[in-house]
């Protein structure tokens, strides 16, 4: 079974500054994957290359085998960090659109997580508060049923009881065989769900492991691993 | 039903510590069938992945079985529930005596502070 994700020395440049240094990667299906990192340390870039956003200055990223564009978008379910719906549209009319625009949508799933979480259909997103845009945003891109979902912070303004839903909601509806990435600095409250941690730190990968792996060698959780590697 | 997972040991196998309490508790009874990996998982809110290696390695051990198409049951073995039920209680003590030597207390003190404890509560 060949990895949902191969990257191979993959180095990525803004003019002079190097975001991506090299990064050898391989993410197996069926995974969850936390992609952890500080500030600047390269996560956002490796998720705009994984959904052909960027291209490379060198080496090779491979979705299933293929690199990223029209037949790589079709399995890629992705999550900005920034949304791009539009401020003015109903909830129900960007389902329209995604059902339209994406085989993969199940509308059925995306109206059933939103009366879980109370939100109106008919709201426009420019009455919603940033914590609900969020979920509306995250419901839409989890109702797809897509082979690799990559969320780029997925519940950083969201309220922990709604976050607990969330994280359910990902661990019950991703089916076995499609894998996710997840970034994010609330590493505490995720750390249950994931399988595996790649620790990120100036466009390399310093890290890969199981997160039981850590807790059995280091006897702590990943959270407190992550403040003692990145300490500042 | 709560999970109460700590952060600094392995997931798997508080996972494993759990559904074993549950089993000698009576929480499960010999013989039940346990809810899929799925909604146990849900429901301690972790990786499917763990939660199935933790049911793997109760299978293992044979305090749970697996049915093909039907899912997984808890042993019908009554004694073997108890052997497990035992060695969980020798855990403890041995864990508790440990604890009362790192107060300073010998075995027999500790005895006896037990003996006392106990007619105290007794007298309340």
């Amino acid at each position: 079974m060949s990895n949902i994700l191969e990257c191979q020395s993959l180095v990525k440049k803004y003019g002079l500054k190097t975001a991506l240094s090299g990064i050898d990667l391989k993410i197996e299906p069926g995974h969850i994957t936390g992609l952890l990192g500080p500030n600047g340390s390269g996560k956002s870039t490796l998720i705009k290359l994984i959904n052909g956003l960027l291209v490379p200055d060198s080496g090779s990223i491979k979705i299933n085998g293929l690199t990223p564009g029209i037949e790589t978008k079709k399995i890629v379910s992705y999550l900005p960090e920034r949304t791009y719906l539009d401020n003015a549209s109903k909830v129900k009319d960007i389902i329209v659109f995604f059902e339209d625009f994406y085989d993969n949508f199940n509308k059925e799933k995306a109206y059933d997580m939103l009366s879980h979480l109370n939100i109106n259909p008919n709201d426009r997103l420019k009455t919603m508060s940033k914590g609900t845009k969020e979920k509306v945003q995250l419901i839409l891109v989890m109702s797809r049923d897509a082979e690799l979902y990559c969320l780029d912070e997925p519940i950083a303004g969201v309220d922990p009881a709604a976050r607990d839903y969330i994280l359910n909601t990902i661990i019950s509806n991703y089916n076995e065989n499609a894998s996710i990435i997840i970034s994010t600095h609330l590493i505490s409250d995720i750390e249950n769900i994931l399988d595996d941690i790649v620790f990120i730190a100036d466009g390399k990968v310093k890290l890969k492991s199981t997160v039981d792996d850590i807790r059995f060698k280091e006897g702590k959780s990943v959270d407190a691993l992550f403040r003692e590697v990145f300490k500042c | 039903m709560t999970w109460n997972l700590n952060s600094d040991r392995p997931i798997y196998s508080q996972l494993i510590d759990k559904l074993k309490m549950d089993i000698i508790s009576g929480v499960y009874n010999p013989g039940d069938k346990i809810p899929s990996v799925r909604e146990l998982a849900a429901d301690a809110s972790v990786n499917p992945n763990t939660m199935q290696k933790a049911l793997a390695e109760l299978e293992r051990d044979g305090l749970v079985f697996s049915q093909r198409t039907s899912g997984r049951f808890i042993t019908e073995d009554k004694n073997m529930i108890k052997n497990v039920k035992n060695q969980l209680a020798i855990e403890q003590i041995t864990e508790f005596f440990e604890r009362m030597n790192q107060l300073g207390y010998k075995k027999e003190e500790t005895i006896k502070l037990i003996e006392s404890a106990l007619r105290g509560k007794e007298n309340e």
